[in-house]
C-alpha cells in the first residue's frame, strides 16, 4: 500500500517535470495569444506606443461598415464554396481509381501527391508563370482557338485562377486520406455487388461513397478550415488585387496588421474570421455528421 | 491525369535550364532554346539564396528535433502517467485545436516583439518548437502500447524518464518518423510566420526569399524557376525516401476523426 502511494506521488512529479517545458511553450505561443488577441481587438494597438488607446467595441463596429471587409468575406466564401466540393470529389475519384489494380500505381500516387508536399510559395510562383499573358495556359488554350487572357490581372478570373491552383495542390493530399478509408472497405461488398451485376459506377456511388463518409467528413472539415484561411497563394500571386478581387479574410487581417500597422483592427477581423470558421464547422457537424446511421 | 499534376513541375524544370530569358513568352520555342546552368549559378552566387537555405535548414532542423522529442515526452505523459489536472490540461489543448491559427498571428508577433526577438533565430524557432497536433499523435500512439510495459520497467528499477527513453522510444519509430516528417514538411514550407517575423533579407527563409524574388526579378523567369526547383528538391528527396511514412501519417490522422 505504501509503495503504491509513493509511486503515485513519484508519477505526479515526473509528469509535471515532463510537461513543464512543452506546456510553457504552448502557454506563451498558443493559450495566452488566444486571450491576448481578444484584448488587442479592443484597442487601437500601436507598436511604439507606451500606452495603448482603448477603443471598446469600436473596431468591431468599424468592421460592420467596412466595404473591403465584406468584399474579403465574399471572396473567401466564394473561394471555399468553389474549392471544397470539387477538391473533395476529385480526391475521392483519384483514390477510387488508385485503389483499382492498375499498372504503375506507386508512380501515379507519387505524382498526385507531389504538389501537396511542395512549398505553397513555389507552386504559386510556377502558376504565376503559367497564368501570365503569354504563359503556358494561354498557349494551350490558343491551340483550341481561345483568346489570350491575363488570368491574374483580370478581376473576373483572378480568384478562380487561385482556386484552381488550390484544387490542384490539395486534391492529391486528400486522395491519400481517402485511399486509407477505401482500404478499410471489405472486398466482399464489391464481390457481392459484382455478382448482382452492379457496374463500376454503381459500385462507386452505392458502396464507396457511403462507406467512406467518416473520411469525407474529415476531409471537408480540414479543407474548409484551410480555404477560409487561404493566404500564401494570394500573397504571392496577386497581392489581393486587382482592386481587391482576390483579397481574402486572412490576407485582409495581414494587410491591416502588417502593412497599415492597425494591429487592433487586424485582431478584430481575425476574431470575426475565427468565429465564422467555428460556426461553419459546428453547422457541418450538426447537419452533416460523420456517421449518420 | 498524372500529366496535369506533374506538368507544371516539368515546365518549371525546362524553363530553369533555358538560356532564353523570354522563353515564357514563347513556349513554342522550348525545343529551340539553348540549355544552360547559368540560371542556377546566378541565383546561387549573386543572390542570397545560400543564406536563405542555411536559415531554412537551421530552423527546420531545430523545430523537427524539438517537436519529435517534446511531443513524444508529452504524449507519453498523457498516455501512461496519472497526475492531477490531467483532464483539464488535455481539455485545454483539445479546445485550442479548434481555434483557427489566424487569430494567433498578431498576438504572437507582439509577444516576440516584446522579447526583442523579431528578425532573429529564436523568434523564428521558439513559436514552432512544439505543436498540439503532434502531442495528440504521439499520445494516440503510446495508448496502443501495453500498460504492462510500465510495470515491467518499474520492477526493473527504471525511473520514468529511463522508462520513456529506453522502453517506449525505441518501440515507437514509425510514429516518431511521422511526426518528424510532418514537422519537416510544415516548417520547410511555412510562409506566414517567417514573413512576419523577419524584416531583412539575411534572416529570410527560402519561401520568404523566393516570394521576394518574384517581385525583384520580375520577368527573369528562368532564374526564378531555378530557385523554385532548388527549394523543392529537399522536400522531394525526403518525400521519396520516406513516402511510406507520409502516406501512413495522413492515413492515421485521417482515419481517426
Amino acid at each position: 500500500m505504501k509503495r503504491n502511494s509513493s509511486t503515485k506521488k513519484e508519477q505526479q512529479f515526473w509528469a509535471y517535470t515532463f510537461l513543464f517545458f512543452p506546456l510553457m511553450l504552448l502557454a506563451i505561443f498558443v493559450f495566452i495569444p488566444i486571450l491576448f488577441s481578444l484584448v488587442i481587438s479592443f484597442f487601437d494597438w500601436e507598436l511604439m506606443a507606451s500606452q495603448q488607446n482603448f477603443l471598446g467595441i469600436n473596431n468591431f463596429i468599424e468592421i460592420f461598415g467596412d466595404k473591403i471587409f465584406y468584399k474579403a468575406m465574399l471572396n473567401t466564401v466564394l473561394y471555399t464554396i468553389g474549392v471544397v466540393p470539387i477538391q473533395t470529389m476529385l480526391a475521392l475519384f483519384l483514390a477510387f481509381v488508385m485503389n483499382q489494380k492498375i499498372r504503375g500505381r506507386t508512380f501515379f500516387r507519387t505524382a498526385f501527391y507531389i504538389p501537396a508536399v511542395t512549398s505553397s510559395v513555389v507552386t504559386s510562383i510556377i502558376f504565376v508563370a503559367i497564368y501570365s499573358k503569354e504563359g503556358l495556359l494561354n498557349s494551350i488554350l490558343g491551340i483550341f482557338g481561345f483568346a489570350a487572357n491575363d488570368w491574374l490581372t483580370n478581376p473576373h478570373t483572378a480568384l478562380i485562377s487561385i482556386m484552381m491552383l488550390n484544387i490542384w495542390t490539395t486534391s492529391g493530399y486528400f486522395m491519400v486520406s481517402f485511399l486509407a478509408g477505401l482500404q478499410n472497405i471489405p472486398n466482399s461488398l464489391y464481390e457481392a455487388a459484382k455478382l448482382e451485376g452492379a457496374t463500376k459506377r454503381q459500385q462507386f456511388w452505392h458502396i464507396t461513397v457511403p462507406m467512406v463518409r467518416p473520411v469525407t467528413y474529415f476531409v471537408v472539415v480540414m479543407s474548409l478550415i484551410g480555404c477560409f484561411q487561404v493566404f500564401d497563394q494570394v500573397f504571392v500571386m496577386s497581392d489581393g488585387g486587382p482592386n481587391n478581387a482576390t483579397t481574402t479574410m486572412s490576407y485582409y487581417v495581414y494587410q491591416n496588421a502588417f502593412r497599415y500597422f492597425r494591429l487592433g483592427y487586424g485582431a478584430a477581423t481575425a476574431i470575426v474570421l475565427a468565429g465564422i470558421i467555428m460556426i461553419v464547422t459546428v453547422i457541418q457537424k450538426k447537419y452533416f455528421p460523420p456517421n449518420p446511421y | 491525369m498524372a500529366m496535369v499534376y506533374l506538368g507544371p513541375f516539368i515546365f518549371s524544370v525546362i524553363v530553369s535550364f533555358s538560356d532564353n530569358k523570354n522563353l515564357i513568352n514563347q513556349p513554342g520555342q522550348i525545343v529551340n532554346s539553348g540549355w544552360t546552368l547559368r540560371n542556377y549559378i546566378y541565383i546561387w552566387k549573386d543572390l542570397p539564396f545560400a543564406t536563405w537555405l542555411f536559415n531554412s535548414v537551421v530552423i527546420t532542423a531545430c523545430q523537427t528535433v524539438t517537436n519529435v522529442f517534446f511531443s513524444a515526452l508529452a504524449g507519453f505523459t498523457f498516455a501512461k502517467l496519472e497526475f492531477r489536472g490531467k483532464n483539464l490540461i488535455f481539455g485545454a489543448m483539445l479546445a485550442s485545436l479548434m481555434i483557427p491559427g489566424i487569430i494567433l498571428i498578431i498576438p504572437k508577433f507582439l509577444i516576440i516583439n516584446e522579447f526583442r526577438m523579431i528578425n532573429s533565430y529564436p523568434g523564428l524557432i521558439l513559436p514552432g518548437m512544439i505543436t498540439v497536433v503532434n502531442i495528440f499523435l504521439m499520445k494516440q500512439f503510446f495508448e496502443t502500447m501495453p500498460k504492462d510495459l510500465v510495470q515491467a520497467a518499474l520492477i526493473d528499477g527504471c525511473n520514468y524518464f529511463q522508462m520513456f527513453w529506453k522502453v517506449f522510444i525505441p518501440n515507437s519509430k514509425p510514429a516518431l518518423a511521422a511526426v518528424a516528417i510532418y514537422t519537416f514538411q510544415g516548417t520547410w514550407n511555412e510562409f506566414m510566420w517567417p514573413l512576419i517575423a523577419t524584416n531583412t533579407s539575411e534572416m529570410f527563409t527560402l519561401p520568404v526569399g523566393m516570394a521576394s524574388l518574384r517581385y525583384e526579378l520580375l520577368t527573369d523567369w528562368p532564374a526564378i524557376m531555378a530557385g523554385t526547383i532548388l527549394v523543392s528538391i529537399p522536400t522531394l528527396i525526403i518525400f521519396i525516401i520516406f513516402q511510406r511514412y507520409f502516406v501512413q501519417g495522413v492515413a492515421s490522422t485521417g482515419g481517426k476523426e
